[in-house]
């Protein structure tokens, strides 16, 4: 709701202090929601997560604990669900990255998005991005879901908010919505 | 939720537009939300911006020798270390008392308190140079048992007994034909949000800052930091940027004075943002607790006195302790008749962490005690727990143990009936394994596992309370948009946190305004205060103020409309011109205008300021009528616990709950869901463990919160009697779904295994350890 927003371009490292980091790395180039992202030289350390958020100008992936307990920085690394915190930014230069900036076209929302939305599945929307993701990556495996392999499938994501009701809500209403298709 | 049913017959009101009060409107922020786009303070970012972070003590009780900061400041990328010394304004800060030091200068008062803060071009190197900060402590002994601070030698120089209210009401030497008695304990429960602590701060050329922040209260943060800053306020601008949940823990101020000050320092804008351990460090818990308790009761049942003495732990700072040891205090009987009552309160001051506001505020731990011992003096009585409950329950009329007459509603018996009747959940013979207590860990054999039932009831006050000025301003502009409709603007800075209070602000002035399209403005200091995002407290208050400026642009609209159109409007006859369904009407005539057409190309905008009905400080007898209104809700829990292994699995929790009138069906039963995971958590999982004054479980991994396999299913009945006063008849829902599940999960746990079960949250071994030993568990 600010006025201040994430960098509209690739901010540049801030590559002369960081040798007192050590290791750093040189420039690299990651695919992302099916474009090159140049990442320019920066500290080896750096997560996927760091990467896509402070220099890509991508901070759709949250940070809620940075140490793979909650699942709010879920993307695809070659349609496969991670942690981009968990998982180094130089690593995945190979990989087609997908993050929940890239799952619609511009100005669109999917069916799990738009479902999120109506259903009341959204309060704060911190853990948002992350469980879209996760539905998306259960229905595109299972289309069919029973109530327990859905609260299975997201039980990595944390929400403090909603209590879970209306997601599960939102992903029966995808679920039916998708049979019906 | 199974369903929704009204004992009020509400109407709904209904006009041209929809998403009015009473819709389930959709949230105005939901797209930014789950496309990414949305701007949560931990995304904020700015040109050429520094990276702040804080140095925080190891220690619960340290002399502070000296801080060398010079081996910091000399790494390359640092741009500026602050300590106490850096502090131009006001040392200490405060959400009730100024008592808690922007930075630790001579001797530190819990693990985790702020001691310095660096700010470098990269967040590694601010980590790195917080480490080179050589800080030389002399330890000392940690006061860390809440009882025995009462008499301990001070911590602070304002002492150690933050406040004692005590309550004295009817006959103190009543007694009754049957006793019981029980001491019952909380650990400590972090509101555990998602969204980190963050914030920038970006230096003006005159000396002030402006901060982009997630918080709950704007304003009172702003006041806090203009006076550590030693600035006018009006030098210090507050806007929120989007807050990841609060539940509590954004009420007191965590980083803002650190980050503004060193974005003054540097002349750059700084952002400072928490890792989920320095969060678990940075900001305050609810208060754990011990509460003593002795009720009295007649042969019948009906309940003749309660003795109550209560002991929170505030930990180093005051906090809104006063305020959570009030509520604890003033609700200490539950939601019953009682005419007698001796409760004495106490909130200290210990070395463990500082503990304030968290959902539920000081009901939930008096809760927690009350209706153990209900359920004790049930069995006393051999008589049915809820039918106790419902013989007394308190109605409309009645008055509290604080002789506060309740004259708005009071629907116990509605709320306790409305949880009762939902239909229990089927046996467990057909569950798969993984539904069994230990779920995925398959570790339950289904012979061990029984089943129990436990029932609680809880209350609480809505918005502030013992006479304080509690206000909301807001203001609304209506004018043309670009495309010839009419649109309206509202503003307040009203934090919204998740709860939809944005959605509700919409909804507000489409059934006032009957106006399709309403734009809010960012929250900010520009204009006067909302209050906090507490105390279940914004749809009446902040929804009142929007309600009120609504109010106020239509009378503006139609004196000029009367002027244009030579209506007569003096006196009684103002009554026949009126906005409606987005047109002016004149009621007697033929004039009819759509809101455009009165207009006529000039915008109205009114601010107003709406206060609830006041409030009065309680006497030294704790009596007075301190509260505005109460909010109640019932709670019956079904859990499956295989004793052997001390495992617990919830199932269910139906409840029955008061909203006055649900503006928003959705989102109310949004916020009840989430409520009761929050109360679930602090029953079967949550606590923030203390080792010595240390916190030992600072993270995700070792602090649990119920994930989706976690939480049971919840079957809720709003219960609508619209609030007298209230704007709407709305009452406010966030608080009720958190303050009586927890017991009500306790007692279906002490229904499946008979133990006593003295302390949340319960731990396996409460369970397997009591077991065959004859000990009746903690
Ligand atoms: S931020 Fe990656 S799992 Fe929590
Ligand atoms: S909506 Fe706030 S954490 Fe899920």
């Amino acid at each position: 709701m600010s006025d201040v927003d994430g960098p509209a371009d690739p901010p540049s490292g801030p590559a002369d202090a960081l040798g007192a980091l050590g290791g750093e790395s040189e420039s690299y180039t990651l695919t992302v929601n099916g474009r090159s992202a140049s990442v320019p030289a920066g500290w080896l350390g750096e997560s996927l997560l760091w990467v896509l958020r402070e220099r890509l100008g991508l901070p759709g992936s949250k940070n809620a604990c940075e140490e793979g307990e909650c699942g709010s920085c879920s993307v695809f690394l070659d349609g496969l669900l991670v942690c981009a915190c968990c998982v180094l930014a130089a690593d995945a230069v190979d990989a087609g990255i997908v993050t929940v900036e890239g799952l619609a076209g511009e100005d669109e929302l999917s069916d799990v998005q738009h479902s999120f939305v109506d259903s009341g599945a959204v309060q704060c929307g911190f853990c948002t991005p992350g469980l879209v993701i996760a539905v998306h990556d259960l229905l595109d495996r299972n289309p069919d879901p029973t109530e327990l392999e859905v609260r299975e499938a997201i039980s990595g994501n944390l929400c403090r908010c909603t209590g879970y009701g209306r997601i599960l809500e939102a992903v029966r209403v995808v679920r039916r919505e998708r049979a019906g298709a | 939720m199974r369903s929704s049913t009204g004992t009020g017959t509400v109407p709904r009101e209904r006009g041209r537009v929809t998403g009015g009060v009473g819709d389930s409107a959709r949230r105005p922020d939901g797209a930014p939300k789950v496309d990414g786009s949305f701007a949560f303070s931990s995304d904020l970012w700015a040109d050429d911006m520094l990276w702040g972070r804080t140095l925080r003590s190891p220690h619960p009780s340290a002399r502070i020798r000296s801080v060398d900061v010079e081996r910091a400041r000399r790494i390359d990328g640092v741009v500026a270390v602050v300590t106490a010394d850096d502090v131009p304004g006001s040392p200490c800060f405060g959400l009730e008392h100024r008592d808690q030091p922007v930075f630790a200068h001579d001797v530190v008062r819990f693990h985790g308190e702020p001691v310095a803060a660096v700010a470098a071009v990269h967040p590694e190197i601010a980590a790195r140079a917080c480490e080179a900060i050589e800080v030389d402590y002399a330890e000392l002994d940690p006061l860390l048992d809440p009882e025995a601070a009462i008499d301990a030698d001070p911590i602070h120089p304002d002492g150690n007994v933050v406040r004692h209210l005590r309550i004295r009401h009817g006959d103190v030497d009543a007694g009754g034909d049957v006793t019981v008695e029980g001491t019952y304990e909380l650990g400590m429960q972090d509101q555990a949000f998602m969204g980190p602590e963050s914030g920038l701060a970006i230096p003006d050329d005159a000396g002030g800052v402006d901060l982009y922040i997630s918080t709950q209260w704007l304003h009172v943060d702003r006041d806090q930091v203009a006076a550590c800053l030693g600035l006018p306020t009006e030098q210090v601008r507050l806007t929120l940027s989007g807050v990841g949940g609060a539940f509590g823990a954004r009420e007191d101020v965590s980083l803002q004075v650190h980050v503004c000050l060193l974005a003054l320092r540097t002349g750059r804008p700084v952002k400072m943002l928490y890792s989920r351990e320095e969060s678990f460090l940075g900001h305050v818990h609810r208060h754990p607790g011990r509460l003593w308790y002795r009720h009295h009761a007649t042969a019948d049942g009906d309940l003749v006195k309660v003795e109550a003495r209560i002991v929170l732990d505030g930990g180093a700072y005051a906090s809104s302790s006063s305020a959570v040891i009030a509520n604890a205090s003033c609700f200490a009987a539950g939601p019953y008749r009682m005419p007698n009552a001796t409760v004495d309160g106490y909130v200290v001051r210990t070395n463990n962490p500082p503990c304030g506001a968290m959902r539920g505020f000081g009901a939930v731990q008096a809760c927690f005690g009350y209706e153990a011992q209900m359920d004790k003096l049930a069995a006393a009585l051999g008589v049915d727990p809820v039918e106790l409950r419902l013989r007394n329950a308190l109605a409309p009329g009645d008055s509290l143990i604080t002789g506060q007459v309740i004259r708005g509603t009071a629907p116990v018996r509605e709320v306790i009936e409305a949880a009762r009747a939902h239909p229990l959940p089927p046996d467990p013979d057909g569950r798969p394994e993984v539904l069994l207590p230990g779920g995925t860990g398959l570790t339950a054999s289904r012979g061990d596992v029984r089943r129990g039932v436990g029932f609680a009831v809880g209350f609480k006050n809505v918005a502030y309370s013992e006479g304080f000025d509690d206000y909301a301003t807001a203001s609304v502009r209506l004018e043309e948009g670009v495309d010839g409709e009419p649109v309206a603007t509202v503003h307040s800075a009203a934090a919204e946190v998740g709860q939809g209070l944005v959605t509700l602000a919409q909804q507000v002035v489409r059934t006032e305004l009957g106006v399709e399209r309403v734009i809010l403005r960012p929250a900010d200091t520009s204009i006067g205060s909302a209050g906090s995002s507490s105390a279940s407290r914004q749809a009446w208050m902040t929804g009142g103020a929007v309600q009120a400026a609504c109010n106020a642009v239509k009378e503006t609209l139609l004196r000029r409309v009367a002027g244009a159109h030579g209506v007569d409007v003096e006196g009684a006859r103002r009554q026949l011109l009126v906005v409606r369904d987005g047109w002016v009407t004149h009621v007697e005539g033929d004039l009819r205008l759509s809101l455009v057409e009165a207009l006529d190309g000039r915008p109205v905008e009114q601010v107003s300021v709406y206060r609830h009905a006041p409030t009065t400080p309680l006497d030294p007898d704790g009596q007075g009528d301190a509260h505005v209104a109460f909010v109640f809700a019932a709670h019956r829990a079904v859990v499956d616990v295989d004793q052997e292994l001390g495992l617990i699995r919830v199932l269910q929790v139906a409840t029955g709950q008061d909203v006055g009138r649900a503006l928003n069906p959705v989102q109310v039963t949004g916020q009840i869901e989430g409520g009761i995971a929050q109360g679930v958590g602090l029953a079967v999982m949550e606590e923030v463990v203390m080792d010595d004054g240390r916190v030992r479980n600072a993270s995700f991994v070792d602090y649990l919160i119920p994930t989706a396999l976690d939480m049971p299913e919840v079957a809720a009945t709003l219960v609508e009697q619209p609030e007298p006063g209230a704007p709407f008849g709305a009452k406010g829902v966030g608080e009720p779904p958190t303050i009586s599940s927890t017991a009500a999960v306790v007692a279906a746990v002490r229904d499946a295994t008979g133990l006593e079960l003295r302390r949340v949250p319960i731990r396996p071994e409460h369970i397997a350890l009591a077991a065959g030993s004859g000990a009746d568990g903690t």
